[in-house]
């Protein structure tokens, strides 16, 4: 707990001495999960497999679209062990081996590793290479997780498990102990195209079905002991296929072809391909457009999807079709599960307003069912998308199933015997976007029942704590204290506190939905699927945005958050906005525009309700100003002339400026959308330039001062501008991965460029450099972080930039008197005087993200954050970042606190704001200021999830938390009885005195 | 006519006004020969108290010299870094002087006399205290606390505002 003191100058003394005691910004062991909170996830599931033995713990094991491979626990859902591929390994397919290794496929199918099952290690990785000329090429990556697949063999040979893996066009078999490639076989034929491999049960054939030229099925019959080439066979069907199969039995598969209206029962029996068709109108009844195959593995049934309507047809001997339902809501299918020798389920996952209806059959009985389960289901979870089965034995020996769900929101449930055992939030593994909000203000009058519960704890509390004050707690009793702090109460209330550290951060996932998190203790205070409305059947999410954040007058309002989506994948699709309430969670109002949103401009003005004005530019370069009231108009109409705004277009290396012109000129009168004219660009040399980061400070950053002041007392006045875009540009030959050219043929330049008037301020080459670049802009500064070839080393450089048309400002009775124009607003279009100063160090990280903290008033010194590729997050002093620093400074600098120059960058392992934690898969840092200037809140998000707070130059308008209250009480008691004392004894002396 | 007037005290201390003595000296005591005695001996005492009471004033207006050699060895001790110790004496280079000039009446107070020519001393302890504060002000000057440079004036200034607003970026 923290109290303010700006007003007992004897306790910031003491604080002063405190802090010019402790050198390090650090944590102490006991202050973790003080202020700090982290969460790990795993993703959207992509695959899952159960290992259910009757030793040992029970889990799944899942690969996720995050790439992750996880073993979770079958009981709570927590996490045993966690691996995340990198971006480049993306996952395949995953299996378990002997019952105690997990198989990986990954990488497009060249990479196979194997995974010890109860701790996750690995414990054999081998590379499976294919034909340089490979077709797998030509595959495409839609299609990649049909053409390879990991099919498990119980096959032996010699004792041994084999793994039998279809990978760049080259069919392999793997032993399951060592990794060692028994044998490979390569297909000749021109443009195949792998669909299944099938091995039927207890046979040592492996057939491999796939299309040739579009027209043309293959099938390839394999000896699985050597993988000797038993027989080819083809045959041509003239109206072609759509590629995808569903597998019926082991010697049948069904197509579609590639109108969609046919279906094709193509069976292989013996090696003899025959084809049998029939027409979907024939077996369905007002079948109207294409049919899509849903892909499954249940023998004898096979499901298509016709509009949204899903129908499971079975295969009644040769070739005869026959359908058994046709369901209207969502539905997924499962695995097949074998739970005896001749018998499979499946289960049926439907969703149905608040409730989703389970149904587990066996796959040759249609009309018994093996489960059939109603659960109440949260609506903002959505459709269920996925549906994993595993069977388990009950005590009567009838079959239990367990059904593990993938909903539309990315979240992962178990449910089991009618009811939901555990469900994960993996959605928050994908934040796209995040933005802050407050929590309500506090409300008088608080329950007597709740005072009467908390006195009783309050009161054991401080018993404990005087315990520990005093030395006397027994170490159950200090992990009780332990646990007391890190539960208070007091940290995930739900009401705004006096220091600004309890906030709501809204976060929006890659699905769509919206999530607020405590900032306290992370939990979730409410989250919201966008809606699915008439006009938009899938909208993306894109972006978030403050649109209300009432303070002033119109404090009764909720503040609510603008969401951004987009109708469908194309960039010039028709955009959504959605307004969330953030106190509840509740859409206040949705649009369904009827023009695309490339841009988002939020403005800097409000409207009387403290609606941000926020400017969409849609694809054909007009401007709509929201809200769309008359006062937000008069608002904009004042100052038209003066909002400008700007467009990069990195593939061919531009960027443009543009201006507002007249009201649009279309059909439709519309007074909220305007035309824009160009005003200027700036164009790179294609041939020598290509932009790969832009970076602008952040709209809500605040600058306490303009003027630099130096050891000498000089001034230097920053250059502070809303307007200033940092750009870099590589080398198009060096804008792939590094080492990929030589030093020569790499250059890296730098730009500052004005983006109302298009002026270059600033413009600087590094030669043999190479990106990626990461940057960040603050203030006057902009700090840049990219590779140097020559070094073979990273290296971050800082450009300051400083007005010097200010500089003359130095007559103080002026200054005094206030007869000067540093304040008045200026003009862009004036012509600025800068210079700057540069300075550039090594430093040892490759970096993922940067950051800077901000404060509530600006004044509080700045720290960089930096992601590093160990997924940490490290704080570094912007003072290591100073182009003033030189190898000698003079005692005046070192005053000032110049540290002297080094040629690298110090990383100290007490300042890594993460400590012994790692934020997985980090992608972004976001800084929210505190209401106590000293502190701002940091949150790093990518698969997993951190937040801290963090003072940068610790907390001086505070008291820290392990201040002693009682000592001071201790104090002030004894000086008050001290002076009780002695007053009362020269009382008495004086009396005497007297009578003498 | 004093017809109803019965009795009546008079308050007023007649004794030192002859002319309306009613009443006799007391045996012994002849009134001529102490104001004889005042013409001559304590003239002599009353010069030697107030020469004494000049030196005195004197003495009191150099005071502040000594204060002074003891004030800038302290400051000289103290050096030009701003910690509590310079802190503290500059302040209490500047709070004595100030406090003493605010009581120069005060100081002179024992020694006002008619005869003895205070101002003088006055303004001689006038002066010393003012180099006293000149002393603490030039302290505070040297150690940086004096609003004497143009940053002072501007560090807090907040930056100016632009009259054009832009804004945009890569295509969402």
């Amino acid at each position: 707990m923290a109290i303010r003191s700006f007003f007992v100058p004897f306790l910031l003394l003491v604080l002063w001495f405190y802090s010019s005691l402790s050198p390090v910004l650090s944590l102490y062991e006991d202050q973790v999960g003080l202020m700090d909170w982290h969460q790990q996830y795993i993703g959207k599931v992509k695959q899952a497999v159960f290992s259910t033995q009757k030793t040992g713990r029970r889990r799944v094991i899942v690969s996720t679209e995050e790439n992750v491979i996880a073993s979770l626990d079958l009981r709570h859902g927590e996490i045993f062990w966690r691996h995340l591929l990198g971006s480049n390994d993306v996952i395949d397919g995953i299996d378990i081996g002997l019952g105690k290794y997990v198989i990986t496929l990954s990488s497009g199918g060249s990479i196979l590793r194997s995974w010890n099952l109860p701790d996750g290690q690995m414990v054999w990785e081998s590379f499976l290479q294919g034909p340089k000329h490979s077709k797998s090429l030509l595959l495409l990556p839609k299609h990649e997780i049909d053409c390879i697949n990991v099919v498990q063999t119980n096959l032996k040979i010699e004792k041994d498990n084999v793994i039998v893996v279809f990978s760049n066009d080259r069919l392999h078999a793997v032993s399951c102990i060592d990794g060692e490639v028994l044998w490979k076989k390569d297909f000749e034929t021109e443009s195949f195209e792998t669909q299944q491999v099938i091995q039927p049960p207890g046979s040592d054939l492996i057939y491999v079905v796939g299309f040739a030229a579009s027209s043309q099925f293959e099938m390839y019959q394999i000896n699985a002991r050597n993988g000797e080439l038993l027989k080819h066979e083809s045959a041509i069907f003239s109206s072609g296929f759509l590629r995808e199969l569903s597998l019926v039995s082991s010697e049948t598969v069904v197509a579609l072809d590639s109108t969609g209206s046919i279906l094709l029962t193509i069976s292989f029996q013996n090696g003899e391909i025959s084809f049998q068709q029939t027409p979907i109108s024939n077996i369905v009844e007002d079948s109207s457009g294409p049919a899509v195959i849903i892909p499954s593995s249940v023998p004898g049934i096979f499901a298509i999807k016709i509009n949204s309507v899903t129908i499971f047809i079975r295969v009644i001997g040769k070739g005869k079709l026959e359908v058994v339902e046709k369901l209207n809501q969502e539905t997924a299918v499962s695995n097949a599960l074998p739970i005896s020798e001749s018998q499979q389920a499946f289960a049926l996952v439907q969703h149905a307003g608040s409730e989703i209806h389970l149904v587990a059959k066996l796959a040759h009985d249609w009309d018994a069912n093996l489960l059939k389960e109603s659960i109440k289901m949260d609506q903002q979870r959505g459709i269920p998308h996925k549906v994993f089965i595993n069977n388990y034995i009950r005590t009567d020996r009838s079959h239990g199933f367990r059904l593990l769900i993938v909903m539309e929101d990315h979240s992962l449930l178990l449910l089991q015997q009618g009811a939901i055992v555990w469900s994960r939030e993996d959605g928050l593994a994908s934040i796209i976007d995040v933005t802050a909000s407050e929590l309500p203000v506090e409300r008088d009058g608080v329950s007597v029942a709740k005072v009467e519960h908390n006195l009783f704890e309050w009161l054991k509390g401080h018993m404990l704590k005087l315990k520990g004050t005093l030395m006397l707690a027994s170490p159950e009793d200090v992990a009780a204290i332990q646990s007391m702090r890190l539960k208070s109460s007091e940290k995930s209330k739900m009401a705004r506190d006096h220091n600004g550290f309890r906030k709501l951060l809204i976060v929006l996932t890659r699905a769509g939905k919206l999530f607020a998190l405590h900032t306290g203790d992370g939990h979730i205070v409410w989250s919201h699927l966008l809606h699915k409305s008439e006009a938009c059947q899938s909208p993306v999410g894109l972006n978030l945005y403050q649109w209300q954040v009432p303070h002033h007058h119109a404090l009764d309002e909720n503040p609510s958050v603008l969401v951004i989506s987009r109708c469908g994948p194309s960039s010039d699709a028709p955009g959504v906005l959605s307004f969330v309430d953030t106190y509840t969670g509740k859409e206040l109002n949705s649009l369904s525009l009827d023009h695309a949103v490339v841009q988002v401009i939020p403005l800097p003005h409000t409207d009387s309700t403290e609606q941000r004005l926020h400017l969409l530019i849609d694809s054909d370069k007009h401007a709509h100003l929201y809200p769309k009231t008359s006062e937000a108009l008069g608002i904009f109409k004042r100052e038209f002339s003066n909002i400008y705004w700007y467009s990069v277009e990195d593939h061919n290396s531009i960027i443009k400026g543009h201006a507002l012109k007249c009201k649009c000129t279309g059909e439709v009168a519309d007074e909220f959308c305007f035309d824009a004219r160009d005003l200027w660009s700036v164009v790179f040399p294609s041939e020598s330039e290509k932009i790969t980061a832009t970076v602008t400070r952040k709209l809500n950053e605040m600058v306490h001062t303009q003027a630099k002041v130096m050891a000498d007392q000089d001034v230097m006045y920053k250059y502070i501008s809303r307007n200033l875009l940092f750009v870099a540009t590589v080398a198009p030959k060096g804008s792939g991965e590094i080492g990929s050219v030589t030093p020569e043929e790499s250059w890296l330049v730098a730009y500052l460029i004005d983006i109302v008037t298009g002026r270059i301020l600033y413009r600087v080459t590094h030669h043999g450099a190479q990106g990626p670049v990461h940057a960040v802009f603050s203030e006057n500064w902009v700090v840049y972080h990219f590779f140097n070839l020559r070094a073979h080393r990273y290296e971050m450089s800082v450009i300051e930039i400083y007005d010097q048309s200010r500089a003359d400002n130095k007559d103080v009775w002026k200054l005094v008197l206030g007869k000067h124009n540093l304040t008045s607003r200026i003009s862009l279009f004036s012509r600025p005087e800068v210079i700057t100063k540069s300075q550039s160090y090594f430093f040892t990280h490759s970096v993922k993200a940067i950051a800077v903290t901000s404060t509530a008033k600006g004044i509080t010194s700045k720290q960089l954050l930096i992601g590093t590729i160990g997924d940490q997050v490290l704080a570094l002093d912007k003072r290591f970042l100073d182009p003033r620093r030189s190898v000698n400074p003079t005692q005046a600098e070192k005053e000032e606190g110049i540290i002297p120059l080094t040629d690298s960058l110090p990383i100290i392992p007490q300042s890594y704001v993460t400590h012994a934690l790692r934020v997985e898969g980090l992608r972004g840092i976001i800084t929210v200021p505190a209401k106590l200037e000293s502190t701002t809140l940091v949150f790093a998000h990518g698969v997993d999830l951190f937040f801290t707070q963090l003072a940068p130059s610790r907390t001086y308008d505070s008291l820290t938390e392990d201040f002693s209250y009682a000592l001071l009480l201790i104090t002030i008691v004894a000086l008050v009885a001290a002076i009780f004392v002695t007053w009362r004894l020269s009382e008495r002396k004086e009396l005497q005195d007297k009578w003498r | 006519m004093g017809s109803g007037r019965r009795w009546a005290v008079s308050f007023s201390d007649n004794s030192t006004s002859p002319s309306c003595r009613d009443i006799r000296d007391p045996p012994g005591f002849t009134r001529a020969s102490v104001d004889q005695d005042d013409s001559t001996a304590s003239r002599q005492k009353k010069d030697a108290e107030s020469n004494w009471k000049a030196q005195k004033a004197w003495e009191v207006a150099q005071a502040p010299f000594k204060n002074l050699l003891m004030m800038g060895f302290m400051m000289w001790m103290a050096g030009n870094t701003v910690h509590l110790f310079s802190i503290g004496i500059t302040f209490s280079a500047l709070w004595q002087p100030v406090s003493a000039l605010q009581g120069v009446g005060k100081v002179f107070e024992p020694y006002k006399d008619s005869k003895v020519e205070l101002l003088g001393p006055k303004l001689l302890f006038i002066a010393l205290n003012l180099g006293g504060l000149a002393l603490g002000v030039w302290k505070l000057n040297t150690l940086g606390l004096l609003p004497t440079h143009a940053s002072d004036w501007v560090s807090s200034l907040p930056p100016a505002q632009e009259v054009e607003y832009s804004g945009g970026g890569i295509p969402l």
